[in-house]
């Protein structure tokens, strides 16, 4: 075990883990912070994405030792009402079905935004294409993401 | 309006104020968990009157429905709502919907399964409102002293024209209380619906794109552990012993054992089928700490019944096809006369590999078990199944036993079997504590319960005129026999014969989206393809010769023929038209259509030939489930299934080797991504006010034949094996 403090959502945070728990479950299990998903704990689904200092990462592979100063911002911390570009662009195309994987494709979205504003559709099929729905929402995703895009 | 009897589903109307108690876990926490401004603050409602078991009128005259059926992403937790604000006369803007936990007294068939929320709930929804509304109108009538018949009501408000007194439902809802339950309602006619037909967004909209806790998977308690299993690495393998001392001392854990999970006189309900029965359990503090120990475990497993390898499926179930079964399943004419005067004859078979469910949230569940109760939380589609099988292996009354559900991150089928629950319940019970068991990824992938392997052997026989004189088809699966012998295109042909096998196998398999159909479809109405060009005729015009003939003269009994032939054709025709069949778009264009779930839907797909696998470019998609409640989420519900059709049948598979998946993740199981998706789908739906029918699933079967079908103009061949990614030579380049 060993004391990290960690900015998550612009807030610091302390928590006491083994060094090698992935940020995941620190978020999960530690933090209740239970926005961020598990999905296949191998870095394929995209379910857990985070942004670390604002870039879309995987959290499931992320050891907390590794995370130092760097901020974590997860889909609580997106927008403080809910009303980030990308989250009331899902809602306005009515995205998610289960909505279990949704989580992580707003992060990836709202990260493949702040680095390129404005995305053909190539861009955004190969950046989104990280992220697996099981129940197969991802023209909506695309639909979606140009919404937000364009706001 | 419509005056209907309420005795359908009467006990739901029947006040049952226990239902507000300490059962409603997920009760009015949507208060806490959103910030409010002021003004919500001050339009909070002060008293709730429950109407009826499905409803709850505020003083201030929001309304709160329950939403019977368990919720998978199929969208009923809208649009069950829906349909009792309709009824109900509500604004849709002033309902909150809740799910409901499981009260067998008060709902019927809470259970998520077969496509038949809606279907099945369509009367009881209608009739859960509209007897809410005749006891508002009531009690306004008695407090204004007017005539019943004279109120009127819209958005929630009731209306006297003549005396041109109104109040507000909230107004009115106290009062409503004491009116007696009405023996019959009245119920709107279909062409006055308000919100059903109208695009109503997902109720959890927003809880699920600001990441509230909603699914099994983000429960938490207070001083609630984490459990994990162990399962065989192989089928056909049984728990022989371990060592678990080293591991018991590991960080954070606090027990290691092996259990039985059913006992022997436990009574099972059909929703345990596939359940390992002996598992080892790791309980611990944390997910990870839990993860650490498991993969430092070793446990030993013994053989104890035939380890199966994918080579033996194969070659078991082509020899079963090799062979007539005892009895045909349905013998229409004389098939062999048949073949030996056909001008032309077409063979082929069909076969598809196991599928895992995979659904994007893992199995998991909640349960507190102590001597005095159980409470059960999490993702499950048949909590009735559930409950009743742990009043036999709790050894518990039912009174004391509570099930709820959570939002489910997918079900497919998977959360039928809610063998995983059952597993935590006996976990918790033993550990006298409250527990949520998680299943990783590889536990969820290779427990089993997979969709069957399928092979199918089809026949045809058309005569010099290019009719189809005889069909023949021959179907095997494991643990499955596959064939509806009564669907289409029995009843069209005049010799026709459909026989069936089933292989058993210790590999478990389950019900997945449209069970049977998800195969069957494509198998078949590929087969169709390559008799339509045999025929030499358009392969739209030699499917609606067919349903012509089915219409006209049907063979057999019409009403052994599972299946409307005008509604199949109505489908068939108008997905022609909306695709503009015939004109030549560049694209290598397949067409396919199917019945299942009491839906009828037919497809054209296009393909855009490329480099390497040719791409999805555009699907028609046309739809006949009568009464579309929420056109955007069917929409949304179609666009899913065809996604997913394509999908499986292009890339995923589960094999196994000596009895062990030989996939565990999906580093080796392939889902469709992103860039795999066709690049749009324009879906109809057939106005015809007919009772609403399933949606879930019947978008899911026929788009298979359709790829198939536009394959093999792309390419030149058939592919006969999914998932197709994997013939050989390449499909293309
Ligand atoms: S859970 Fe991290 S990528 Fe799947
Ligand atoms: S919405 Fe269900 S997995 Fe994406």
């Amino acid at each position: 075990m060993a004391t990290y403090t960690l900015n998550i959502n612009g807030k610091k945070q302390e928590v006491d883990v083994d060094p090698s728990t992935p940020i995941l479950w620190v978020l999960r299990d530690h933090l209740s912070l239970v926005g961020t998903k598990y999905g296949c704990g191998i870095a394929q689904c995209g379910a857990c994405t985070i942004h670390l200092d604002g870039k879309a990462t995987r959290s499931c592979i992320l050891p907390v030792s590794s995370i130092g100063e760097q901020k974590i911002t997860t889909i609580e911390g997106l927008s403080e009402n809910g009303d980030h570009p990308v989250q009331k662009a899902w809602l306005e195309v009515d995205v998610p079905q289960c909505g279990y994987c949704q989580a992580g494709q707003i992060m990836t979205a709202s990260a493949l935004l702040e680095s390129n504003p404005n995305p053909s559709d190539e861009e955004i099929e190969s950046a989104m294409n990280g992220n697996i729905c099981r129940c197969g929402t991802y023209l909506r995703i695309r639909k979606a993401v140009k919404t937000a895009a364009k706001s | 309006m419509t005056l209907v009897r309420t005795k359908i589903g009467r006990r739901a109307f029947i006040r049952n104020t226990g239902l507000a108690g300490g059962g409603l876990v997920l009760g009015f926490n949507w208060l806490a968990s959103c910030k409010m401004t002021p003004e919500q603050v001050k339009s909070l409602p002060k008293e709730w009157f429950e109407l009826n078991g499905f409803l709850k009128v505020a003083d201030n005259g929001l309304v709160t429905i329950m939403s019977p059926n368990p919720e998978i992403g199929q969208n009923v937790k809208t649009a069950m709502p829906m349909i009792i604000a309709e009824e109900l006369d509500v604004a849709w803007k002033d309902v909150i919907v809740e799910q409901a936990p499981l009260n067998t007294t008060i709902f019927s068939r809470q259970l998520a399964g077969g496509s038949q929320s809606i279907r099945q709930g369509w009367e009881s929804l209608r009739m859960a409102g509209a007897t809410a509304r005749h006891m508002l109108k009531e009690a306004a009538a008695q407090a204004w002293q007017v005539p019943f018949s004279e109120i009127t009501t819209k958005e929630g408000q009731l209306m006297h024209e003549a005396s041109g007194k109104s109040a507000g439902f909230g107004e009115m809802a106290s009062a409503a209380t004491a009116i007696e339950v009405p023996e019959e309602v009245e119920l709107k006619e279909t062409n006055s619906f308000s919100i059903i037909g109208t695009d109503t967004k997902n109720v959890d909209g927003q809880k699920i794109v600001t990441g509230k806790p909603l699914f099994g998977l983000d429960v938490q308690r207070e001083g609630m552990l984490t459990a994990m299993i162990v399962h065989p690495p192989a089928f056909g393998m049984k728990y022989k012993g371990m060592n678990a001392e080293s591991v018991k001392s590991m960080p954070g854990i606090k027990d290691v054992f092996h259990f039985e999970v059913y006992q022997e006189d436990t009574q099972k309900q059909w929703s345990d089928e596939g359940g390992i029965p002996e598992l080892v359990a790791i309980v611990g503090n944390s997910t990870w700490e839990c993860m650490q120990a498991k993969k430092a475990l070793e446990v030993e497993w013994e053989e104890g019944s035939k380890l199966e390898s994918t080579a033996y499926h194969e070659e078991a179930l082509s020899a079963l096809l090799a062979k007539a079964p005892e009895q045909p399943a349905r013998k229409d004419g004389d098939v062999e006369a048949a073949f030996k005067k056909a001008a032309k004859i077409v063979e082929s078979t069909y076969s598809a590999p196991y599928l895992a469910h995979n659904t994007m949230e893992p199995m998991n569940f909640f349960a507190h078990v102590t001597p005095e109760k159980a409470e059960l939380l999490g993702p499950i589609q048949t909590p009735e199944f559930l409950e009743q099988t742990l009043v036999s292996r709790l050894g518990m009354p039912v009174e004391k036993i509570d099930v709820m559900m959570t939002r489910m991150g997918g079900g497919f089928g998977r959360r039928l079997y809610g063998t995983f629950a059952v597993e935590a319940a006996v976990i918790s019970q033993k550990m006298n504590a409250p527990v949520k068991l998680v299943y990783t990824r590889e536990d969820d992938m290779t427990q089993g319960t997979y969709r069957p392997a399928y092979k199918v052997k089809y026949k045809a026989g058309l005569d010099e005129n290019g009719n189809l004189i005889a069909w023949h088809v021959r179907g095997a699966g494991t643990n499955d026999d596959l064939i509806f012998e009564n669907r289409f295109p029995a009843g069209a042909v005049d010799n026709y014969l459909a026989e069936k096998h089933s292989l058993q196998t210790n590999v478990t398999t389950g019900a997945w989206r449209a069970p049977r159909s998800n195969f069957i479809a494509g198998a078949e109405q590929a087969f169709m393809d390559e008799v339509a060009e045999a025929s030499g005729k358009d392969p739209i015009e030699f499917r609606l010769e067919l349903f012509e003939r089915a219409i006209n003269n049907p063979v057999g009994e019409p009403e052994k023929n599972d299946y409307n032939p005008e509604r199949y054709a109505g489908v068939l025709k108008l997905v022609k038209e909306k695709s503009n069949w015939g004109t030549d778009t560049g694209k290598s264009r397949g067409v396919s259509a199917y019945y299942c779930h009491n839906s009828y839907v037919a497809q054209v797909l296009d393909l855009e030939e490329g480099d390497g696998m040719p791409k999805v470019d555009k699907v028609w998609c046309a739809v006949d489930c009568g009464i579309v409640i929420n056109p955007l989420s069917a929409k949304n519900q179609v666009e899913g299934g065809i996604v997913d059709g394509i999908g499986h049948a292009t890339y995923s598979a589960m094999t196994f080797k000596d009895g062990k998946p030989e996939q565990s993740n999906f580093d080796r199981y392939r889902l469709i991504r992103n860039m795999e998706a066709p690049k749009e789908i324009e879906t109809f739906f057939v106005d015809n006010g007919i009772d609403p029918t399933g949606l879930g699933e019947p978008s899911l079967p026929p788009i298979v034949g359709a790829l198939s079908n536009a394959l093999y103009k792309a390419t030149g061949r058939r592919h006969y094996s999914q998932p197709f990614i994997n013939e050989r030579p390449p499909l293309v380049g």
